[in-house]
This record gives C-alpha cells, sequence and structure tokens, in this order.
C-alpha cells in the first residue's frame, strides 16, 4: 500500500473550491427556461383529502402547472412509492403515495405543487390554492397508538402496530431466576432531525434531443434513487442520469428517496421544462424523516458481583405515519444492546408503531444510541446499587480481546451473525479514562463541590456495527492526459470521500493525488451504486479503490515493461510515470501509456495486453464491521438553571486502519456534537394532534460553538482482518455514547441530590423539575 | 409586485438593477449576480450560513431585501479571495480542517473575517461566541475555532514581520 498518502493527515481536496465560494450544491445549477416549485402540505396530521381548487391560483401571473396526484403519469398516480427493506415481521407495506390521493397522515404529506417563474410567486400561488380536508383524529404518542381504542393512524388500518419482533439468545428465565440482583429502567429518546445545513434540493430537467432525462437531487444515494424513479414513472433506467453534486450535509434523512425526487422530474417532463424545488427549512421540519424515537422498559440480572447475567425487555419504537426503510433502526437498536460486554442471556421484545407524524429514518447512529444509552443507563444503575466504580463494573463485563471474534448470538440487520471481527474494548476504555483523568475525578469534583460547583462524570461503551454492505464500487482509468480517473457510486456530504479515495488510489497506482480526477455521486459515471449510510464507504468504496487501483497497477506495470524492453520487477510507478530500475532509468509517462492502451485502429492489440488501462472493482463485504469505542463526558451543572456545561470531553475510538487521521478526527468530533445536542438541546415537539410546534432554528436547538469543546480523540487501532484495508466506519461513533455519557455525567455531578435521568434530551427545565422534587432548592437555600 | 432600482457594489463592482420589494438580499446576490457562494441554510436568521458583510458589518443577507441595500458595499466570500489566491483564514480553514460539506463555510469566513478585522488576538472564548450567529453540524467546530485562532496568528507574523 502507498506508505505516501494511506495513514497520512492529508488536507482535503474538497477544500479549495468550497472556500472560494465555488462550491456547487443543487441550488447553484441554473437552466435556460427553468421554473421553481412550491409544495403544498397538509396542515393536518390526519384528514381526508375531499377536494383541491386550483381555480385562483392558475390563473395567477407567472404560472405555469398546478399539479395534484391525477395529473401525474403512472405508475407513480396510483402507485405508492417503494419500501426499501423488507422484513416479513412487517404485518403491511406501508408507503406514501407522491403526492396524496385520498388520505393525508402527517403534516407536511404533499398534496399539490405549483409550478411557477420563480419561487416568490410559486409560493403565492400555493397560498392562493383551496384544499378542502375531512379532518380525522390522529394519534401522536407511540405509546397511546397500541391502545385498543387509539386512532388509527391510517383509516384502513386494523391496528397501529406494524410489526413485533423478539431478538433472544440463552436462558432469560434462568438467568433472571438465579440472580443476586435485578435492576429495571424505563428509559425514553425522542426524536430530532438530520438538521443538515442545506435542506433537501432537486431540480430535473429533460433533453428531448437524447431523451435523457436528468435529475440533480442532494441525496446520499443516486444511483438506488434513479432506480426508484425509474419505476415510478415508468422509465428505462438508462434514460435518467442522478447526480448528488456538492451536498451540504446528510446525516441520514438525505439517504431516503423523498415524494418531491419523483414529483420534480414527473413535472419536467409534463412541461418540458426544467423544474427546481429547494426545500425551505419549516418543510424540512415537517417532511424530512427524523429519528431516536423509543420507550425502554428493560431489566438486567446481575451476581453479586455485578457481573451481567441476562438483559431482557421492551422496546416500543414510533415508526411515524410511513415506512419507507422498513423496520431497520428498531432491529439495529435491538441488536446493540449487548455492545462490547459478555451477556450471557438476552431477549428484546420490539414493537413498531405507526403514528401520525412525518416518518422515522436513520439519522446518525441509527437506533444506536438509544440501544448505548439503555445498556449504559442499566450499567450506571447496577454500579450505584451495588456501590462499584462505574469503570471497574464495565471491566468486569468487558469481552476481552483474545476472545475474538466473538459471536454474540443474534443476527445483524445485514443477515449475517452478529460477529464482532476484531476489537480491544479493555484498552480503549483505558486509555479513554487515563486521557480524561478519571481517576483523579472525585479529587476535582471534592474542590468543586466545596465551591458550591456541581461536576460530574460519566462513560459511555459502545460497539457499532458499520460498514454495511451490499457493494461499492471504484472505476480507475488512465487518461491519455496523465491524470488518472476515478468514479464512484458512493457519495459525500461532507465526509472527505474524494480525499480518502484518491489518497488509496494514488498510492496504488503512483500518482500524484493533485492528478486525480475524481466522479462521485454520479450515476452516469459508474453503472452500480449504493451511496452513502451506515458508516459503509471506507469499508465498500475504499476497499472496491483499492482492488480496482492494484488492478490498473499491474496493467501499467505489463504494458510499460514492455514499452521499455525491461522485466515487470524492474518498473516502479511514480508521480505518474513507469520507471525502469535498470540501465540508465527509461521512463514513460501514464499519457503515454493510456494511449498505446488504447492500440490502433485496425490493428490487433499485443497478446496479453488488455484494453484500455482500467478496472472497475465492486467490493462486496462478508458482513459488518464492528468500530468500537469509549466516550468520557466530564460536565458542570448550574443548579439554579439547569443549564449544563461540558468541559471536557474524550474519546477513544477504533474505526480500525485510519486512512486519514484529519478527516477522521472531524467525523468524531462532529459527531459528539450531534451526540450533544440529542443529549442536552434537540427536542422535536409534538402536540395532542401530532402538529409540530418545534419548526425552526429558534426553537429546535442545535448545538452552537460555545455548546461543544474540543474533544480529546484518542485511536485504539484493531485492524479490521475481514477486508483488505483493515478499516471499520467512522461516521457515527461519535454520536452514538455521547448522550449515555453526557447523561451519566449530570447525574454525577448532581448526586448530592440523589436525581435520576433516564431520558434525552436533558433540558434545563427537566433538570429544574428533577431537582425541586428532590427538595434540592430548600437545601441549597438553606446552606 | 413593486419594483424598485437598486445600486450596490458587491465584491468591488457597481450593479444596478430594477428588482421586487420583496427580492431578498441573499437571492439577489445567488440568482440576479450568480453569486452562488452565499448559502441559505434556514431563512430565519438563525443559521447565518448567507452571513456577508453590508458597508463592513456581518448582516444575514437573508432578512434583508435588496433594495435596503441601495447605496451599499457587500462583501460576499466570492470577494474574500478576489485574485484567487485564498486569504489568509481560507488557508487556515484548509490547515485545520474548518470545514465538511462546506454549506455553512461562507458565512463562518465572513463573521470570522468581521472578527480577525477588529480583534487581532482573539481568545479562544471570543471565537466560539463570535461564530455563535452561525450553525454547523458537520464540523462540532473545533477544527473552525483552531483555524480562526491560527489565522490570527498568521495575521499577527505577518503584520510583525
Amino acid at each position: 500500500m502507498g506508505a505516501k498518502y494511506f495513514g497520512a493527515r492529508v488536507t482535503r481536496l474538497e477544500d479549495p473550491a468550497l472556500l472560494a465560494g465555488r462550491g456547487r450544491f443543487v441550488d447553484d445549477v441554473k437552466l435556460p427556461g427553468m421554473l421553481h416549485a412550491c409544495f403544498v402540505r397538509s396542515p393536518y396530521a390526519h384528514a381526508r383529502l375531499q377536494s383541491i381548487d386550483v381555480k385562483v391560483a392558475m390563473v395567477m401571473p407567472g404560472v405555469h402547472a398546478v399539479i395534484t396526484a391525477d395529473d401525474l403519469p403512472d405508475p407513480m398516480r396510483r402507485e405508492p412509492m417503494p419500501m426499501l427493506l423488507p422484513n416479513p415481521a412487517i404485518a403491511a407495506v406501508c408507503t406514501q403515495h407522491v403526492l396524496a390521493r385520498d388520505e393525508v397522515c402527517y403534516v407536511g404529506q404533499p398534496v399539490a405543487v405549483v409550478i411557477a417563474d420563480t419561487r416568490y410567486i410559486a409560493e403565492d400561488a400555493a397560498a392562493a390554492l383551496i384544499v378542502h380536508y375531512d379532518v380525522l383524529d390522529a394519534v401522536g404518542d407511540c405509546r397511546d397508538a397500541i391502545k385498543q381504542e387509539a386512532p388509527r393512524a391510517h383509516v384502513d388500518l386494523a391496528s397501529n402496530v406494524l410489526a413485533t419482533f423478539r431478538l433472544a439468545y440463552g436462558d432469560i428465565d434462568g438467568a433472571f431466576a438465579d440472580a443476586a440482583h435485578v435492576f429495571a429502567e424505563e428509559i425514553w429518546q425522542h426524536r430530532g432531525g438530520g438538521m443538515a445545513i442545506e435542506t433537501r434540493a432537486v431540480l430535473a430537467s429533460h433533453d428531448p434531443a437524447s431523451d435523457l432525462l436528468t435529475v440533480w437531487s442532494g441525496t446520499q444515494t443516486p444511483h438506488i434513487g434513479r432506480r426508484i424513479l425509474a419505476d415510478l414513472l415508468g422509465r428505462e433506467l438508462e434514460s435518467i442520469r442522478m447526480i448528488a453534486p456538492d451536498v451540504g450535509g446528510g446525516f441520514g434523512p438525505k439517504a431516503i428517496f423523498y415524494p418531491e425526487e419523483a414529483v420534480i422530474p414527473a413535472v419536467a417532463l409534463k412541461l418540458g421544462r426544467p423544474v427546481k424545488w429547494i426545500e425551505d427549512r419549516r418543510e424540512h421540519f415537517l417532511c424530512a424523516t427524523q429519528e431516536r424515537d423509543q420507550y425502554w422498559d428493560v431489566a438486567i440480572a446481575v451476581d453479586a458481583d455485578g457481573k451481567i447475567l441476562g438483559l431482557r425487555g421492551r422496546l416500543l419504537h414510533d415508526s411515524g405515519a410511513f415506512v419507507p426503510w422498513g423496520v431497520i433502526m428498531p432491529y439495529i437498536a435491538a441488536a446493540t444492546v449487548p455492545g462490547p460486554y459478555v451477556i450471557p442471556a438476552y431477549q428484546l421484545d420490539t414493537m413498531v408503531v405507526l403514528t401520525n407524524k412525518v416518518a422515522t429514518t436513520p439519522v446518525r447512529g441509527a437506533g444506536r444510541p438509544q440501544a448505548v444509552f439503555a445498556m449504559e443507563r442499566l450499567l450506571d444503575r447496577v454500579a450505584r446499587e451495588l456501590d462499584l466504580d462505574r469503570a471497574e463494573l464495565r471491566r468486569r463485563n468487558f469481552i476481552k480481546p483474545e476472545q475474538m471474534p466473538y459471536e454474540v448470538g443474534l443476527i445483524f440487520r445485514d443477515g449475517k451473525p452478529l460477529v464482532y471481527d476484531s476489537g480491544d474494548y479493555p484498552k480503549g476504555q483505558q486509555t479513554a479514562l487515563t486521557i480524561a483523568e478519571y481517576d483523579s475525578f472525585r479529587e476535582r469534583q471534592r474542590s468543586a463541590l466545596n465551591e458550591g460547583r456541581f461536576i460530574g462524570i460519566g462513560l459511555g461503551n459502545y460497539v457499532e456495527g458499520t460498514g454495511l454492505g451490499p457493494f461499492e464500487g471504484v472505476t480507475v482509468r488512465v487518461l491519455p492526459s496523465g491524470k488518472v480517473a476515478v468514479a464512484t457510486g458512493a457519495t459525500s456530504q461532507g465526509q472527505g470521500t474524494r480525499t480518502t479515495l484518491s489518497q488509496i488510489v494514488a498510492g496504488e497506482v503512483g500518482c500524484r493525488i493533485e492528478d486525480i480526477v475524481m466522479t462521485v455521486g454520479d450515476t452516469a459515471a459508474i453503472a452500480q451504486g449504493v451511496g452513502a449510510f451506515a458508516s459503509r464507504q471506507a469499508v465498500n468504496a475504499g476497499c472496491s479503490a483499492l482492488v480496482a487501483g492494484q488492478a490498473v497497477r499491474t496493467q501499467l506495470i505489463a504494458l510499460a515493461a514492455r514499452v521499455l524492453g525491461v522485466s515487470e520487477s524492474d518498473i516502479d510507478l511514480e508521480d505518474g510515470q513507469a520507471i525502469a530500475q535498470t540501465g540508465n532509468r527509461p521512463t514513460v509517462g501514464f499519457g503515454e501509456l493510456a494511449r498505446l492502451a488504447q492500440g490502433i485502429p485496425g490493428v490487433a492489440l499485443p497478446v496479453g495486453q488488455a484494453v484500455g488501462l482500467e478496472h472497475t472493482a465492486y467490493y462486496a463485504p462478508s458482513q459488518a464491521a464492528y468500530c468500537s469505542g469509549t466516550h468520557v463526558a466530564e460536565i458542570e451543572v448550574d443548579a439554579m438553571t439547569g443549564g449544563v456545561k461540558v468541559l471536557k470531553y474524550t474519546v477513544a475510538h477504533d474505526s480500525g486502519r485510519v486512512i486519514n487521521p484529519l478527516i477522521v478526527d472531524g467525523q468524531v468530533q462532529g459527531g459528539v456534537a450531534h451526540g450533544i445536542g440529542n443529549a442536552l438541546l434537540e427536542w422535536m415537539q409534538y402536540d395532542d394532534n401530532a402538529q409540530p410546534l418545534t419548526t425552526s432554528f429558534a426553537d429546535y436547538l442545535l448545538p452552537m460553538a460555545t455548546d461543544v469543546p474540543t474533544c480529546t480523540i484518542a485511536h485504539v487501532e484493531t485492524v479490521n482482518p475481514l477486508n483488505p484495508l483493515g478499516v471499520k466506519g467512522a461516521g457515527e461513533g461519535g454520536t452514538i455514547p455521547a448522550p449515555a455519557a453526557i447523561i451519566a455525567a449530570i447525574e454525577d455531578a448532581l448526586s448530592p441530590f440523589g436525581v435520576h435521568f433516564a431520558e434525552t434530551p436533558l433540558t434545563p427545565e427537566r433538570i429544574v423539575a428533577a431537582l425541586r422534587a428532590a427538595g434540592a432548592y430548600e437545601r441549597l437555600f438553606a446552606a | 409586485m413593486s419594483k424598485q432600482a437598486t445600486r450596490v457594489t458587491v465584491n468591488g463592482k457597481a450593479y444596478a438593477r430594477i428588482v421586487e420589494s420583496r427580492l431578498t438580499l441573499a437571492d439577489f446576490l445567488r440568482h440576479e449576480l450568480g453569486l452562488t457562494g452565499t448559502h441559505l441554510g434556514c431563512e430565519h436568521g438563525v443559521c447565518g450560513a448567507c452571513t456577508v458583510l453590508v458597508d463592513g458589518c456581518s448582516t444575514r443577507s437573508c432578512l434583508m431585501f435588496a433594495v435596503q441595500a441601495n447605496g451599499c458595499e457587500v462583501t460576499t466570500v466570492e470577494g474574500l479571495a478576489p485574485d484567487g489566491e485564498l486569504s489568509v483564514l481560507q488557508q487556515a480553514f484548509i490547515d485545520n480542517h474548518g470545514l465538511q460539506c462546506g454549506f455553512c463555510t461562507p458565512g463562518m469566513l465572513i463573521t470570522l473575517t468581521e472578527l480577525l478585522r477588529e480583534t487581532a488576538e482573539p481568545s479562544e472564548q471570543e471565537v466560539r461566541e463570535a461564530l455563535t450567529g452561525n450553525l454547523c453540524r458537520c464540523t462540532g467546530y473545533a477544527g473552525i475555532v483552531k483555524a480562526a485562532l491560527d489565522a490570527a496568528q498568521r495575521l499577527r507574523s505577518a503584520r510583525e514581520a
């Protein structure tokens, strides 16, 4: 492997254009004759759609069309959108029509779209549309939804329960019967959003000369999007090109195929004009998928020394009104609970429930933050009850490195047995504790308390299944210019995909990193692709880049040896040149080799000569890659206001071999910020009628620069033996254990008052309420 | 819709346009002038992605009408590196991994350009407070803060040299 780039803190190739204002996001693309769209959306969480009066809107100057469901082409006019991830546990497929036909099931569901000369006019006309609804009872809380008398989230549902399934192994009843101690917790994590700063965006243009429909979408998954769009339009895949240009953050919600991605292309085809739609922030709050809402009712059985004997419980998952991505989030959650610990018996019964809220699909972490929160809250409880140090309790229960590969006893979401490939969990925790000065914390806490300050420390451990298949692809091709073209179905929403793949390819083929010409997120560049989710691209696309780069290296060496008249073992590849290590070290450039590899028209190629200098590799991992880590949070609580400040945050992270520490550190730091948001700030509130209440950044708080400390990050690398790069995913580990560590730290800080927390987000008002209930203020004022 | 004439100097170049009174400065810059470096993240004045300098002061271009900028000098991200060479601050963003997706970056650069102009030696806390008007979902701010402090240091060294 090329040591020059792999593993080095290479600054990013993406940066100069983005810093100069020369990025190319969807809304930066301007086409001649382009029209603008504004969607008309349901103001009700549940209603029958009675009629849509378009007359006033239609005659407004500058309005070109008002499109409702009946104006759409088949099959999308009649057929609902597909569900991507089937599961036999799902009672009935429940996906939406791209424009509502008879019934709307969440606030913001699209019912019509107005097309006009400008977005301003489109919004005026959208406001002039008269839509009659027959309002139905809505169900907003999944705990209510399972009651027999609850309103149904859809009128034709017999029950709001979408799916139930059990993940289990071992003798769970025996474990609890024999236990010295059993402790139970009720845990809640509420929903929040991905909240990429760039909202969703779609632009579609049809070229009648070539019959090519080009769609620019701010998506994480253009290849999947193209496939779904082809089905919904009844068009051949080859007559659609989907491009994800620069995309301003993803975090999961942009992995989903949305109604707007079908409607805008359909309208562009219908009108014969390019049409653009840019989501506004309020729409993003209403219509972009969200995550987390889960209620856990769990119990842990331990022996007298705190060793875990078993863990069992129930998980109630709010799916929202539709299930575009099946039940993978609660499934991942259920499979993530055991984490880095030896748990002899396990049983979790999961119930997935429909409500009249926007669908939940993966948001950075995808079910794992909830699972880790449940596990770590239980362990903190055990430690408190048995008067054990929290780190020591975890040490007693860790899977040891010599137990790797470790078979948990469950099937993971990739369909394969949950087998941890590698990892050193005790070392990871110890590394984090040492950096965090955990052992001396009690002294710090005592001196703070003497000054009337409440500081606390908390930790969270996790194991995360990353790098999920099915595959990703990379094409490497040497160009006649001497540069090296790289194309991939992987996409970038800020992860530095161009840079990391360039590092791998440049190292393999022996060119300068700046001579790589990279195309990401364009279905025209490579036949097959999947995209960004599940921290999968370093494993899938990274290994594809390695394999394709190695193949092209072999081709380059073979051709150069023939051209220079030396043996292949005498050829070195460096900076875009093949150099013979014999005689006067003759060289031949990649550009010339690329031309030679094209052959001469009509003349047979030499025997053994590959066509072109090109290879496409599709790497398909055999199973998930299990990364792991430990977070330690040190925080201060202002008991009077409930305000929380994160003082110090430490991460020990094992994502296998690190391709670029600069980028991985950035992923971890950014992930922690998202976790801080989940733990303390981000609260997507709905009223009793499932009407969203927090639909601006003034109501729904994202972490600011003053909320997020600079983390100390240590890489504890254990090489993944299952892929040729030895890598594991790194995109979500920063988020996953953060709420567990932070809430534990808050509880620790307020331990003089004996308050207990088992929910996120923990807002100041909730902290003050708990302190008040514990009689803290009487004591504080008396002091 | 009523229209008004507006004259505005953007990145040193004078423009005269007749625009709808309700056209925001952000949409004017992006769609009338083609300066798409200024981004819109919320259109309600919180995220700060659309921040530009109006007569030298950082301003939300989503909360201001183009006609209100009549007679003003506006600087956008495209104006920070007019001759194609990145500014000290922009280079510091590269060196300290101050951006990921790059969408909030133009607003960050404008806010910090103003800060560094007014405060030669900002503390980390001052940098963080200056940035509270700009949201970033990718980076967790560490690289941005580091870049600002690094740029301040480089600018001081350049002045002393």
